[in-house]
């Protein structure tokens, strides 16, 4: 099928010959309906401007009501009136044209060189209001018109639609439409070039409304309340309110009214044109409905985020589509999507019937609309049959080449899935359809990160592609498996996560020795080719044993080679010790040769979402399809060995022996809330010595901060020396699986100190934060310390203290949320034009080189290795060791 | 540059000076191991061609001299930054003697077709990557928007507002700041560096003295602190000459208890003069540079820096501080940055201060994008803002900018001047319902009548207008 294309679009004023040309019918009644139900002749929903009744016809192109578009009609104003989107601008113009001539007063010298500067900008497709301001500017300044010598005369703009000329006596003559119509009549076409403006396009005069162009009833459907009563659009009962007023302004006049009359039904003809365009001009009353609510004019229909350019027509609704819960399944593939039948059941895809699946697509008609089925059928003569129970049978046997059948979708295809906020391109990936039982879209949770998704309620859209183009695109450049390097930062964003971590953590730690029959229950469901030589065997016996680093090998790619310091690495270097690399006292000093894991803990480094150093080196070496592979297996094998090995976090384990918690109690806390009380001492004893540019009061409540912060942290320490290295809580934080040591030592030791704008908690009473304390305690109590763990519970007062500082936090990501929205909006829209060219450089829509070359270097963030263009030491070493 | 190296090798060998750039020039193009006999074909005497042979090796798997990787990288295209890595590290394997001629061809091949991979595609939308790579992790950021640049330092916006005030191109910043860097010779001495911190510090007379209006006599009295004097180097006849130069109308009398009468000439005797002229006094300038309100000095690693509050690059360059070492010196504010130093700079000042954002936040971002960012607000000589008074507000198509704000005014204005959206950017094709066309979109696949018969010299892909 060929779609003609819109080339450009030309924006214009409308002349008021243009819209009587193209009105369909002039409107004189502020009548819709008639007593029989049916339109009333020039209405103003009349059948000859577009239906929107079934049945009926429309009387200018015999349209139904989804065939007919609608017609524009019109009305013709008996007094002209100003358009008030425009009434500056005519402002503008009549201070810098000559009454009498109404030339511009310029120059010739100047007027050459204003157009001389307009047609440049204009060819380079710039701003040019710029230039139209200055021609406004001197041209304003003339006293004297220098072509017909006639004196300019002051123009006053009364807000919105009011202009009056004062002469040198200082009276005042209001300048009624039609004058300001005649005064820019007279402008020559020459002229208003220099405005920026195109004799063709828009003339000043069009400035001025005398036919006011209705709108297609099609735009302004009215709708049929429950009681039968018809309720109009807002727009028609604005057009209600101009029909009506300037039937009156006729009738006075032609009566032969006072002129005080005529010139209050003049500006009230203004006034309901002015809201008829934009009801929330300032200075004007809002037009209201009945009911009081202010009507939603034509500017409202276009504004905002729900108007008509950001909400209907930046942003679409599409069909093939569905949304609904997410929950995990670490079974399926990273790039599947667990699709619910009933889903699968309404989504379809179109298949051409030819010779080679004739016979395949006979088979889905005959299940009918059952699963895997058809939903529709279209005939080589693009009729379109729905499969039904009566003829799924028929349709079947009637299947023939050329036919299209609209098919439910299945295991295999492709979609597309998307988590909202869309954020970054990797919101939107192509997925591998799975049809399974239940009603939840199933993902496996190592793609969570690039979707920041969770399984707490999250929801989640699918959209089914229509076309070849669309398919191809999706598996090249949108599949799960490309996008496994983020192009944010050049770095996995999909890797392993939590229990997936502390699993391999766990299996890699230490020399293991793990039997035959464990070894083998763990490399389950693993795609290995045989089993590695056992490492040796159990003491005095001769059965074998593998150990977790050799398990873990074999899910490594062949000639692998890396070396790495892991999260344990305790940074030797930076204390000026050596690194003792495979002698490392931790083992944090990772080495892998030739796919064999030497050395080292694999941990969070190695394997986790936005680090993975492992999981980036293989991507790079081998590809998109290994590294997918490799995840799935380290999750597998990870999982395998969790169940094994056993691994679980309760309340009791942020449990502390009694000796412990007096240990923090004593040591840490009393000694940091003894040091407290020496600084206040000295402090009110005028001791204190200030620190370089603060105030005393500032520095005592720094140096409280500061200790009060080493409380805390001295009974994490204590409380992690208890806990001991195998704790559960420990270990996740340690491998980088979930959580911090922070966060163990606020569950098990010392909440710590609240704060608010990084403060300790001062608001409240008169000099004290709650009743229970005396005025002026400066004390750690007083001011949200909380000494208690949450496993110990928190004091009325400490529970109280918590809760302001989160409402901090609380508040902080409600604003932050709208604040980055906006940064990002705006961001996208300055640069989504940018675009690398064929030669290299980037360029917007304009041509205009941004860029010489991209990023200076021309390289692809995703691209590069381990932030870097080329590996050269990998390269030198490998052309050497060859 | 090449030629002329190769050239003094050869002479070095005892080639004569033209034979030499003669042979020079016609090998460099091709590869450097050459053989006698070609030599001999290419018609240069037999002594020579011995002689450059020894010159450049022969033989695949003789020694790589270090002039030899200097020449063969001159002659690959690569990026600086990655010909200088290649070169520092080949030397090494070259003194070790580690390195062929092979090994070296191998590796340096093997680096050029990494990096021929590792380009950008053409079409690629790299405008819109940048911008979700930088407004992505946004929503991560902390909204803290002060944090201590150490103990008892400077309060310093960062986070998301900060990286707001950025993109806005602010002139004035809600936590100007300078870094200022002392000349070498000065840098590890702390008092010199305390000496400069007081001579730039703004002070006022008020900061050094007490001042009293006495109705009695009308006029104004100033008692000097002498250890504020002291501290900070000012000299009591420095303040008087300060005091005079506000108006010529102004005199000063020193009183025997060290006390200065200050009154005007032309006496009046009303009360509203003597406070203003109180307050004329005590907001004078006695030392230092308006606008900066403190300057602390802090050690940074080796040296001592001046970390100031407010940011007066343009006053600190013209006042010509001895000891100050101006070209180490920085500001958070890009707007000066570009007043005092150029756009170019300013384009830097942005990448440097929006990296800085992001890592302190621990927030991963290529720098690409962050380059392409600064460069599409500083593409034309100017800092703009992102947004609807500044690129974005700019744009070609109408459509793109009634869709982005201020969608009314935009559609009004382009009527008037008859403007035409030639629908090339994304926006706008999104609107009309169109392909966009970048990416994928740019290109568009051709097929012949018969579809396994490939177009006519192409592969198939065509660019798009």
């Amino acid at each position: 099928m060929r779609t003609k294309k819109i080339k450009r679009i030309r924006f214009g004023l409308l002349s008021p010959k243009e819209i009587r040309e193209m009105s369909a019918s002039r409107i004189i009644t502020p009548d819709t309906y008639g007593e029989d139900g049916f339109p009333i002749e020039r209405g103003l929903v009349n059948q000859h401007i577009g239906v929107i009744d079934p049945g009926l016809r429309c009387k200018t192109c015999g349209g139904r009501m989804d065939e007919c578009p609608g017609h524009f009609g019109r009305i013709d104003l008996e007094a002209a009136v100003i358009h008030i989107g425009y009434a500056k601008l005519i402002y503008k113009i009549l201070m810098a044209t000559c009454r009498k001539c109404g030339k511009v007063i310029l120059g010739e010298e100047d007027r050459k060189k204003f157009l001389e500067d307009i047609a440049e900008y204009r060819d380079r497709q710039e701003d040019i209001s710029d230039i139209v301001k200055l021609v406004f500017k001197e041209a304003a300044k003339k006293d004297v018109c220098m072509y017909c010598n006639e004196l300019q005369q002051r123009i006053k703009y009364d807000k919105p639609t009011t202009y009056i000329e004062i002469d040198e006596e200082k009276r005042e003559r209001r300048l009624m439409p039609t004058d300001v119509r005649e005064r820019l009549e007279r402008i020559p076409d020459e002229d208003i070039a220099l405005f920026g403006m195109d004799a063709k396009n828009a003339r000043p005069e069009w400035m001025v409304i005398t036919v006011l162009p209705v709108p297609p009833v099609t735009a302004r459907p009215s709708i049929t309340l429950e009681t039968g009563q018809r309720s109009e659009d807002d727009l028609t009962h604005k057009l209600v309110d101009i029909i009506r007023i300037n039937q009156r302004f006729m009738e006075n006049r032609d009566a032969g009214a006072p002129q005080l009359i005529i010139e209050d039904l003049w500006e009230l003809l203004q006034y309901h044109v002015n809201t008829y365009f934009d009801n929330d001009i300032r200075g004007v009353p809002a037009a209201r409905h009945r009911s009081g609510r202010p009507l939603k004019t034509i500017s409202h229909r276009l504004k905002g985020k729900e108007g008509r350019f950001r909400g209907s027509l930046s942003g679409k609704r599409v069909n093939f589509s569905a949304r609904t819960v997410i929950s995990p399944d670490p079974d399926i593939d990273i790039d599947e999507v667990g699709v619910p039948e009933a889903i699968a059941k309404e989504l379809t895809i179109t298949v051409k019937v030819n010779e080679r699946n004739l016979t395949m697509l006979q088979e889905l008609v005959k299940h009918g609309k059952n699963y895997p089925g058809v939903n529709y059928v279209r005939r080589s003569d693009g009729r379109k049959i729905k499969v039904t129970a009566s003829n799924y049978e028929t349709l079947a046997e009637e299947l023939e080449i050329g036919w299209k059948v609209e098919r439910h979708i299945r295991d295999g295809d492709i979609v597309l899935f998307n988590r909202q906020p869309s954020l970054h391109r990797l919101s939107i990936m192509a997925h591998y359809v799975r049809i399974m039982p239940g009603k939840t879209f199933r993902i496996n949770p190592t793609v969570c990160p690039p979707y920041n998704a969770d399984f707490d309620g999250d929801e989640m859209n699918m959209h089914v592609l229509q076309t070849e183009e669309a398919r191809a695109e999706a598996r090249m450049l949108m599949a799960v498996a490309r996008n496994i390097i983020s192009p944010r930062f050049g770095k996995p964003i999909i890797g392993s996560l939590h229990d997936y971590i502390t699993g391999i953590f766990l299996l890699t730690r230490g020399e293991k020795k793990i039997e035959k029959e464990i070894t083998l229950d763990i490399l389950y469901k693993i795609d290995v080719d045989g089993l590695a030589a056992p490492a040796g065997t159990f003491d005095h016996t001769s059965t074998p044993y593998w150990t977790g680093k050799q398990i873990f090998s074999m899910i490594l790619p062949a000639g692998l080679n890396l070396e790495f310091p892991g999260k344990t690495c305790a940074r030797c270097i930076t204390v000026g010790a050596k690194c003792e690399k495979e002698n490392c006292p931790r083992d944090a000093y990772v080495m892998i040769k030739d796919g064999e894991l030497l050395c080292g803990i694999i941990d969070e480094v190695a394997l986790g979402s936005f680090k993975g150093v492992i999981i980036e080196r293989i991507f790079r070496r081998y590809g998109e399809e290994v590294t997918k592979v490799f995840i799935k297996n380290a999750a597998r094998l990870a999982i395998n060995y969790i169940k094994q090995a056993g691994f679980s976090f309760g309340i009791s384990d942020e449990d502390i022996p009694i000796e412990g918690k007096e240990e923090i109690r004593i040591e840490a806390i009393r000694e940091a809330e003894k040091k407290v009380e020496a600084l206040i001492r000295a402090y009110e004893g005028g001791e204190l010595e200030p620190l370089p540019g603060r105030t005393v009061d500032e520095t005592l409540e720094l140096l409280i901060m500061q200790e009060l912060g080493r409380a805390r942290d001295d009974s994490g320490d204590i409380a992690e020396k208890y806990l001991g290295i195998e704790n559960s809580g420990v270990l996740m934080a340690k491998s980088g699986a979930r959580g911090s040591l922070l966060n163990l030592t606020q569950m098990a030791a010392c909440v710590g100190q609240q704060s608010v704008r990084g403060e300790r908690i001062k608001r409240g009473y008169q000099g004290r934060t709650l009743p229970h304390f005396k005025p002026g305690d400066r004390s750690a109590d007083a001011r949200g310390f909380i000494r208690a763990s949450f496993k110990d519970g928190l004091s009325p007062s400490e529970y109280f203290f918590h809760a302001v500082g989160g409402r901090e936090a609380l508040v902080d990501t409600a604003v932050r949320t709208s604040q980055s929205g906006y940064f990002q909006r705006r961001l996208i829209n300055a640069l989504q034009d940018l675009e690398v060219k064929d030669d290299g450089t980037v360029r917007d829509t304009r041509g205009i080189i941004v860029q010489f070359k991209y990023g200076d270097d021309g390289i692809d963030p995703s691209k590069g290795e381990f932030g870097k263009v080329v590996d050269i030491d990998e390269v030198i070493n490998e052309a050497i060791n060859r | 540059m090449e030629v002329s190296k190769i050239a003094e090798e050869l002479r070095n060998l005892g080639i004569e000076e033209e034979v030499a750039e003669l042979i020079a020039s016609a090998f460099l193009p091709v590869e450097l191991t050459v053989t006698i006999e070609e030599l001999l074909e290419m018609q240069i005497e037999k002594a020579y061609s011995e002689d450059i042979v020894v010159m450049l090796g022969s033989g695949k798997d003789r020694e790589v001299k270090l002039s030899e990787i200097e020449l063969k990288l001159n002659k690959i295209e690569l990026p600086e930054k990655i010909k200088a890595e290649l070169k520092e590290k080949l030397k090494v394997k070259a003194v070790r003697k580690k390195l062929s001629s092979e090994k070296l061809n191998d590796i340096l091949s093997t680096v050029l077709s990494k990096y021929e991979e590792a380009k950008i595609d053409p079409r690629e939308a790299v405008g819109i990557v940048a911008a979700q790579s930088i407004g992505e992790p946004g929503t991560q950021m902390t909204m803290r928007t002060f944090h201590y640049a150490g103990v008892g330092a400077i309060y310093i916006t960062l986070g998301l507002p900060r990286l707001i005030e950025i993109v806005d191109a602010r002139k004035s910043l809600s936590t100007p700041t300078m870094k200022i860097k002392l000349l070498e010779k000065y840098a590890k001495d702390r008092n010199k560096a305390e000496e400069l911190a007081m001579e730039i510090q703004e002070t006022y007379i008020s900061d050094i003295g007490k001042i009293e209006t006495s109705i009695e006599d009308m006029s104004v009295w100033l008692s000097l602190d002498e250890q504020e004097l002291k501290t900070r180097n000012i000299k009591r006849e420095e303040v008087v000459t300060k005091i005079k130069g506000i108006d010529a109308d102004i005199l000063v009398e020193a009183m025997e208890d060290g006390q200065l009468r200050i009154y005007d000439k032309n006496y009046s005797n009303s009360l509203h003069d003597l406070s203003k002229l109180g307050k004329k006094v005590s907001t004078t300038l006695v030392e230092g540079i308006e606008g900066i309100k403190r300057v602390l000095v802090r050690r940074d690693k080796e040296e001592y820096v001046l970390y100031t509050v407010g940011s007066e690059l343009k006053k600190l360059k013209n006042q010509k501080i001895d000891g100050i070492d101006f070209t180490r010196t920085t500001t958070n504010n890009i707007a000066e940055i570009a007043e005092v130093l150029g756009i170019e700079a300013a384009r830097n000042a942005i990448i440097e201060e929006m990296l800085g954002t992001l890592n302190e936040q621990g927030l991963d971002v290529d720098t690409r994008h962050i380059t392409l960012i600064a460069d599409a607000m500083t593409m034309d000589g100017e800092v703009k803002p992102i947004g609807r008074h500044g690129i974005a507000g700019e744009k070609a198509s109408v459509l793109s900018r009634a869709a982005f704000e201020v969608t009314v005014d935009n559609l009004l204005a382009a009527a008037v001047h008859g403007e035409t959206d030639e629908l090339k950017g994304v926006t706008e094709n999104v609107i009309a319902g169109q392909l966009i066309k970048l990416g994928t979109g740019a290109v568009e696949l051709v097929v012949g009548k018969n579809p396994r018969e490939r177009v006519q010299g192409g592969k198939g892909l065509r660019a798009k207008g």
